[in-house]
């Protein structure tokens, strides 16, 4: 903490951002349910890394422009991104021991909690989901999450953002 | 807690409270940036390609283009003429006057990523006159309805959503139904039309203007399928979209609002010519 550079926190935003325009990206018919989670993999990724300066807060602000940039009820996404931002905290020492497919899995289960909360809560609002093919995103940011580390890893290196 | 208790709150204010609307409309000027950054690589694909397209195409293309342009202006010729027909009618029968309406072109810049949703984005916001319940049009017919506004966005909800309905009428004869979007791009449905309703494959279902949201006369669908089950209540009517939902790129807000057009229409009797 003593030795945080200013620019860190560029970075760390700057990775949000792209995440969010990545969740807005377009893509073809078939792939519409398998659209990776892209902001919750970050977000764990950043509270694993650097747990004292990526947390609820910040989870919780990206939440709502998840929630502005889909249009969904605001709040929704802050709810559900505080929430695996919590759990995220309480096994992120664990987390950092695992091998990158054992992570992977705790990643399916944490990206799932969020679209179930996301989508249990969007049902209450009036938004009804018929399908539960809304999971599917769970296991494709499990399969696409040993990249996402490695990458994300070698930013926080290369920018030693600590 | 004390995050999830605000996010809670948060919802709950913005699903009971209606002046949410405009905290949010400021709130989404911080991600509007966003939104149009996502639709650039689209859009450098869309330039690229017409960057490197070959002469012998676009001539083709020109040629094909002007030929139904030909035919285009051949029908509006015929439109002129009936209008004017169309009105002396009207006039003659004491009716009112139906108002041309007019329309602002918007262009898509993004697409909802909840499969759930059909929704769309557009580049009108409140700053270019876009209002929420705003009829959206495309080049085959009737599209969806602005939901929600920004400044410079407008939300679209298609009429494919499966909270999306919209009163129709039968082109042929008149008969009135409410359509339903069913959550595929491809069909929706029309509710509680009576086993002795004449409706057919192939009839053009358009606006029927009731309700005051979607002006009249517009296409919205053809009817693909009649079932007739005599186990249930109601016959089973499906029907194909016209406007081409999951394509289209370019859209047409009706800048007409519903109150204004009533009202036009109610004084315009005793007016003269425009």
């Amino acid at each position: 903490m003593s030795e945080a550079r200013p620019g860190g926190f560029l970075i760390i935003f700057g990775t949000f951002l792209v995440g969010l325009v990545l969740s807005q990206l377009p893509l073809p018919d078939t792939f519409e349910w398998g659209r990776p989670e892209w902001v919750p993999m970050i977000l764990i990724y950043w509270v694993l890394a650097l747990p004292h300066r990526v947390g609820l807060g910040m989870a919780w602000m990206f939440g709502l422009a998840l929630d502005l940039l889909k249009g969904s009820p605001l709040g929704l996404n802050a709810l559900s991104l505080t929430l695996i931002a919590f759990l995220t905290l309480l096994i992120h020492q664990r987390l950092r021991m695992f091998p990158l497919w054992k992570q992977a899995l705790m990643v399916m289960v944490l990206v799932g909690i969020n679209q179930l909360t996301f989508h249990w809560m969007q049902a209450i609002a009036g938004n009804a989901r018929d399908s539960f093919m809304f999971m599917l995103p769970s296991l494709v940011s499990a399969l696409l999450w040993p990249w996402v580390f490695v990458l994300l890893r070698s930013i926080r290196r290369t920018f030693r953002v600590t | 807690m004390v995050l999830v208790l605000l996010a809670l709150l948060l919802i709950l204010a913005d699903l009971n409270w209606p002046r949410m609307r405009d905290a949010r409309s400021y709130l989404s000027l911080a991600v509007t940036p966003l939104q149009w950054l996502a639709d650039v690589p689209g859009r450098v694909a869309d330039d690229l390609s017409d960057l490197l397209v070959d002469r012998s195409t676009l001539l083709k293309e020109n040629e094909q283009l002007k030929s139904e342009q030909l035919l285009l202006e051949r029908r509006v010729q015929q439109v002129a003429a009936l209008t004017a027909e169309n009105i002396r009618l009207r006039e003659l029968l004491e009716g009112k006057r139906r108002v041309q309406d007019e329309v602002m072109l918007a262009e898509l810049i993004g697409v909802n990523p909840d499969p759930f949703l059909h929704q769309v984005l557009l580049n009108r916001g409140t700053e270019d006159g876009a209002f929420v319940g705003q009829a959206v049009l495309d080049a085959g017919g009737v599209s969806g309805q602005v939901i929600a506004t920004t400044h410079y966005t407008s939300r679209v909800m298609l009429i494919t959503d499966a909270r999306h309905a919209i009163p129709v009428e039968i082109n042929r004869n008149g008969f009135r139904a409410i359509a339903l979007g069913k959550g595929t791009y491809e069909e929706i449905e029309l509710e509680h039309v009576p086993d002795t309703a004449d409706v057919r494959e192939g009839d053009l279902l358009i606006t029927s203007g009731l309700g005051g949201r979607f002006p009249r006369g517009y296409p919205v669908a053809v009817v693909t399928g009649v079932l007739r089950d005599p186990g249930k209540p109601f016959s089973m009517v499906t029907a194909k979209p016209t406007a081409r939902l999951d394509k289209s790129r370019h859209l047409l807000l009706v800048k007409t609002p519903p109150s204004q057009r009533a009202e036009v229409a109610g004084t315009v009797s005793g007016a003269g010519d425009e």
